[in-house]
């Protein structure tokens, strides 16, 4: 079973990162961008094959591991 | 006094840390990061470096090491921790220190001497220093110190902010900060205070001839703390 999940960083959190991807859109003539904010993405193939049993473990997995809490938020976005 | 460094793959400061402890008689072991027992210490230090490449998130990795939950009953039954640059990131990754290391403001590797002010001299890691700003090196990516609002609260109210950037006089203001840190804060402290992280590397400042001494003035004054 393979389950997609993203984290990304909570909305008061500065992301110079995305600010500069911003300016080189910008500087690329895409002028109509409000605001970028970058985030992380995981595939995780697991063995568990009941969806909801394995969609709670990958959540436990972010909370412990792939997400900081104090800035990220995570979500899971698909369960195959 | 004995002390241990914790070796994880990718530090890179463990040894000038064991150079500095031996330096001013710390009975120093390394110690490897995969081992589970904490040989019998006064004081446990992380150390800088890029443990594990800093994947994921810098420390995120070291922190669930298997030498790391002996590190923390240590901490938790108020043994001495310090945790240096890479070691600061590992520490707020366990939770052993509040807030986490972003990246720098301005996305730039910064290796330079900073001045810190030590704002809390009440505990075993600075009291009875004279001065109140030391000269430090800082070498790092992600060192922009940030907390929530409410955890800055529990910080300032708990005198947790172990040392603020500043200039040569003492100065905190903005201008001063290296890497956009809230408030300047370059280290703190644990509620209890037995646990330090800070980004600044005392360890490379204890050789005249090479550097400064004011990282010879804090390991100085840690030890006979401790005796």
């Amino acid at each position: 079973m393979k389950i997609s999940v993203i984290i990304t960083l909570k909305k008061d959190v500065l992301d110079p990162q995305g600010k500069v991807i911003h300016q080189t859109l910008d500087g690329m003539g895409f002028n109509d961008v409000n605001e970028v904010r970058q985030g992380k993405y995981f595939e995780i193939d697991t063995k568990e094959s009941v969806p909801n049993k394995a969609k709670e473990k990958v959540e436990e997995m972010c909370k412990k591991l792939l997400a900081n809490l104090v800035i990220e938020n995570y979500k899971i976005i698909d369960v195959q | 006094m004995k002390s241990s460094v914790i070796t994880f793959p990718g530090s890179n400061c463990d040894r000038d840390m064991d150079v500095a402890l031996k330096k001013f008689g710390f009975k120093n072991k390394m110690v490897w990061h995969d081992d589970t027992e904490l040989p019998k210490s006064d004081l446990v230090v992380l150390p800088g470096g890029f443990s594990y490449g800093d994947y994921l998130r810098c420390g995120s990795m070291a922190s669930k090491s298997k030498i790391m939950k002996s590190v923390m009953n240590f901490a938790n039954s108020g043994g001495m921790v310090m945790g240096i640059c890479n070691g600061f990131q590992i520490l707020v990754e366990t939770g052993l220190v509040p807030g986490v290391l972003l990246r720098n403001k301005y996305l730039e590797f910064i290796c330079k001497n900073v001045f810190v002010k030590i704002k809390n001299k009440k505990n075993t890691f600075f009291k009875n220093i004279d001065n109140d700003v030391l000269e430090f090196h800082i070498a790092h990516n992600e060192g922009n110190y940030f907390c929530t609002k409410d955890q800055l609260k529990e910080i300032e109210d708990n005198e947790q902010v172990a040392i603020n950037y500043c200039d040569k006089d003492g100065k905190t203001e903005e201008q001063f900060n290296p890497n956009g840190s809230i408030k300047n804060i370059a280290g703190i402290f644990n509620k209890e205070k037995n646990v330090l992280g800070m980004m600044p590397h005392p360890e490379r400042m204890i050789d005249l001839s090479l550097s400064g001494e004011d990282g010879s003035l804090f390991f100085n004054n840690l030890i006979n703390n401790l005796k």
